[in-house]
């Protein structure tokens, strides 16, 4: 009798795990909670020491920059800082913090705590200084300049709401770096009290505060109702870590989560096709190319360079292979600032191709080697050799023969990156800042003063006129003028064709219909949620 | 038993020594530097310097691996290069996940796996036995990831049943006492927590154990099918036993031993099982643990990863050695 009874409370139990249905005893959703689904963890929230993706995601609700990213978009606005002031040198910043502002620990907001906390970037003597501490991915010197070769920014309290830093050298993108989400303002107590270390315990001014991450599962915020930019429409955000995207999928389709951090293509149409999600699509912050040995073999020759851009099928390749990613024309993506608008990818012109090589002095075209790597990276999600596959058919036609050589990532950017190779890589990149200085300058810009490419200009691109321009956009403090200085440099990049350049990846994301307010933003971050509700 | 049990455990030694040193230098043989894929395509050479100084990677590699061995003996694996936290602390949080999914999947196992087995022993040839051996020949034939998907679409997408992956609701939030949510629920004496947990565990534990379940089905009815046929059986059944006692009590248990040797064999494939599982369920284990370590070439949490599963494999085994003695009044241990 006894082992009936037992039998039966099985039954029972089986019966009501499964039929217990999709609501569950939880208690009602009176609260309004968010669900975004990311693939990966964080790795990290304490801004100054992380630098991937899922830790940014995160932090883009709790923390606030000196300034910050306008809605939607990669020029800078007011955070922290009410106001700013740029000396006409270029030299001097100086920012009005805001009053009333208090961390989620309470520590009030104020240029000292501000300052304590971007101590830690700038100051070796700092206990807790960033850059010296093991394994760490900063972009402190990457914003602030490095203690080591004296270029570090100085900075000084001038008053309670007042701070300033002083440069050792001009440089307008300053304000993008201190707008980068790995910039946001940590609780100087928070760094005290967890020994340097806050990257779990995460107290930043922002709209949402942090309550726990369980590793690898989820991470919860809530709404933080003193927020100076208004309190948030929703009163919490769980960012559930689902690695499979198949799983994702289902989850929002069952409105388990409302927000899918990224989709694959192969998904788009489902999305679309489903009344009660939408797609949200634009651009990355990214650039795809297949670099070429600008200052080595047949590539010396620009004609060569430019007949290598009429060679391919750019929009047949991001068609088939990219899942229509938004083909380039020229050193950087089109959501950002500087971005020339004139100027148009190369068309696929094989017998312009043709006729320029013959100009250069190879009618019967040349062997070439190219170097490839196998993985997806951010900008280029197919992974290397598949481009270069496409690349290399298309340049058969023009008879130039290329030769495939795969490395595994590690080996291809000691390679790519430190060794004079001549032909033809795969070359992209992901933006840090959204200035147009960190594509063109980074990527495309000759270092004068040690008279070698500065380090990620693999290609080895050098112009003289475009440095110029490069340079004087750095010491220019007016957007406006900036921007026609970067729309110029853009148009010569274009005609020097530095690289095969491919396409920009686009960001996607996809949310539930009744997510109001959602916009994405060019650094692909989760920045501005306090304006997104759940109707 | 005991001399027997100590000289298991010190063999224990040697083989995670084996592992350590084949994990360490399988890691560094992969081309490509650690520091390099960290810094991906941005910093300096400065930055590469002092990186690969401060992870220790400027020094020979045996004296690296020396390092870690001696970190190790102290309980010690070092940092995680990726998220700078203990791997310790790491494995902490994902090994009870894990444990958890493993036993429920083995518990799904065995019972369903003996069920159909005894059964299908009982009625040989019947519709009931062919039914059974052909679902169970699909089931041993089903990877884990596509079971997985299958489920995850039907019952968790389709009809909406049981949840599409995670440990428990979102709206819940359970002390950590021991880390495995079903447990950790019980322990609270929260109903709510262990309603959602056990929800939550049902899906993952039948992907993860229906190879498992197969195997054991069909090794339960080929011994089964022995056993009833063995003198003493047809004795039991002279003496006017009930049929249901012959089998539960004469039969099973002397059936039981291969599938116990069986079940041991399974553990391995259930620890490999789980990275699948956890990777299209979501749970926070270690085998997902696993996967992103290698992928980011996480050096040190990969070596601790790889030990500790090595470790609960080997006493796995033990266990299912130390069972034996109790299954089989034969079997005894010098």
């Amino acid at each position: 009798m006894k082992r009936v009874g037992l039998w039966v409370g099985l039954g029972l139990l089986i019966v009501g795990l499964v039929s217990a249905g999709r609501s569950g005893p939880a208690e009602a959703q009176a609260q309004k909670t968010l669900v975004i689904a990311i693939g990966a963890d964080q790795t990290g929230m304490d801004p100054q020491t992380v630098q991937n993706n899922e830790s940014g995601f995160v932090m883009s609700t709790i923390f606030d920059s000196l300034v910050n990213y306008r809605p939607g978009s990669s020029e800078v606005g007011p955070g922290l800082a009410e106001s700013w002031t740029v000396s006409p040198d270029g030299k001097v910043f100086t920012f009005k913090l805001r009053r009333g502002a208090k961390f989620h620990d309470g520590t009030p907001m104020d240029a000292r705590t501000v300052a304590e906390d971007l101590d830690r970037a700038i100051n070796p003597n700092n206990p807790c200084f960033v850059p010296a501490r093991k394994g760490v991915d900063t972009y402190d010197e990457f914003t602030f300049g490095s203690v080591k070769d004296n270029s570090v920014a100085k900075m000084t309290v001038l008053d309670e709401f007042t701070l300033r830093f002083t440069l050792p050298d001009p440089s307008a993108p300053f304000l993008s770096s201190l707008a980068m989400i790995w910039q946001g303002i940590m609780s100087p107590a928070a760094t005290k009290q967890y020994n340097c270390d806050a990257g779990q315990h995460p107290v930043g001014t922002g709209p949402f505060k942090f309550v726990e991450a369980v590793r690898n599962d989820h991470i919860t915020v809530e709404a933080n109702p003193n927020y100076w930019g208004g309190r948030p429409k929703v009163d919490r955000i769980i960012f559930r870590i689902v690695p499979e995207s198949a799983t994702r999928m289902l989850m929002l389709e069952r409105n388990d989560a409302q927000i899918l951090a990224d989709v694959p293509p192969s998904d788009y149409a489902r999305v679309q096709n489903n009344k009660a999600l939408q797609l949200y699509k634009q651009a990355g912050l990214t650039i795809l190319g297949v670099g070429m040995s600008n200052d080595l073999g047949p590539f010396k020759d620009r004609r060569v360079r430019q007949a290598m851009n009429f060679a391919v099928d750019k929009d047949a390749i991001n068609q088939g292979l990219y899942a229509g990613a938004t083909t380039a024309s020229q050193g950087m993506p089109p959501v950002l600032w500087g971005y020339n608008k004139s100027v148009a990818p190369y068309p696929y012109d094989v017998a312009k191709a043709k006729a320029l090589l013959a100009e250069a002095g190879f009618p019967n075209g040349f062997s070439t080697d190219m170097m490839v790597y196998a993985n997806p990276r951010g900008y280029n999600p197919i992974g290397g050799a598949k481009l270069g596959e496409a690349v290399q058919s298309y340049l058969t036609k023009v008879g130039v023969n290329v030769k495939i050589t795969q490395y595994e990532w590690g080996a291809y950017l000691a390679r790519y990156r430190r060794q004079p190779w001549e032909g033809f890589a795969i070359a992209g990149w992901s933006g840090d800042n959204g200035d147009p200085d960190n594509f063109l300058g980074d990527l495309f810009e000759w270092d004068i003063a040690n008279g070698r490419a500065r380090a990620n200009n693999a290609s080895r691109h050098h112009s003289p006129a475009f440095d110029r321009l490069i340079r004087d956009a750095r010491r220019t403090t007016d957007q406006t003028k900036r921007a026609a200085l970067y729309e110029q440099a853009n148009k010569l990049l274009h005609d020097d064709a530095a690289w095969i350049f491919m396409n920009h990846t686009n960001q996607v994301r996809a949310a539930r219909a009744n997510v109001k307010g959602f916009v994405l933003n060019p650094l692909q971050m989760f920045f501005n949620m306090e304006l997104v509700s759940l109707e | 038993m005991l001399r027997f049990l100590r000289w298991r455990l010190l063999q224990l030694g040697p083989v995670l020594l084996g592992v350590s040193i084949l994990v360490f230098f399988g890691m560094h043989l992969i081309p490509g530097d650690v520091a390099q894929l960290l810094l991906g395509d941005k910093g300096t050479d400065a930055d590469l310097q002092r990186m690969r100084h401060q992870l220790g990677l400027d020094q020979p590699v045996y004296i690296q691996y020396f390092r870690f061995l001696g970190g190790a003996l102290q309980g010690d694996f070092g940092e995680s290069i990726r998220t700078r936290q203990p791997v310790i602390w790491e494995i902490e949080q994902a090994l009870p996940v894990t444990v958890e999914l493993s036993l429920a999947a083995l518990a799904f196992a065995v019972v369903a796996g003996l069920l159909i087995g005894v059964l299908a022993a009982r009625f040989p040839h019947s519709a009931l036995d062919t039914g059974s051996m052909v679902g169970v020949l699909v089931g041993v034939s089903m990877p884990v990831f596509w079971t997985g998907i299958l489920l995850l679409i039907v019952f968790g997408g389709i009809l909406g049943w049981l949840p599409l992956g995670g440990v428990m609701d979102g709206s819940l939030t359970v002390r950590r006492i021991t880390g495995a949510p079903l447990l950790d629920g019980v322990l609270a004496g929260s109903w709510p927590i262990v309603w959602s947990a056990g929800r939550h565990l049902v899906l993952p534990a039948l992907a993860l154990g229906a190879t498992a379940m197969a195997a054991i089905a069909r090794m339960a009815r080929s011994t089964m099918l022995d056993v009833l046929g063995l003198d003493f059986i047809r004795t039991a059944r002279a003496k006017g036993l009930a049929e249901r006692r012959v089998v539960s009590r004469h039969a099973l248990r002397n059936a039981l031993l291969p599938v116990v040797t069986l079940v041991g064999l399974q553990l391995g494939l259930l620890l490999s099982g789980a990275v699948l599982t956890e990777t299209i369920f979501a749970l926070p284990g270690l085998g997902r643990l696993a996967i992103t370590s290698v992928l980011a070439r996480d050096y040190p949490m990969v070596q601790g990863v790889v030990l500790i599963a090595a470790g609960v494999f080997v006493v796995a085994n033990l266990l299912v050695d130390v069972l034996y003695v109790y299954l089989d009044p034969r079997v005894r241990y010098q």
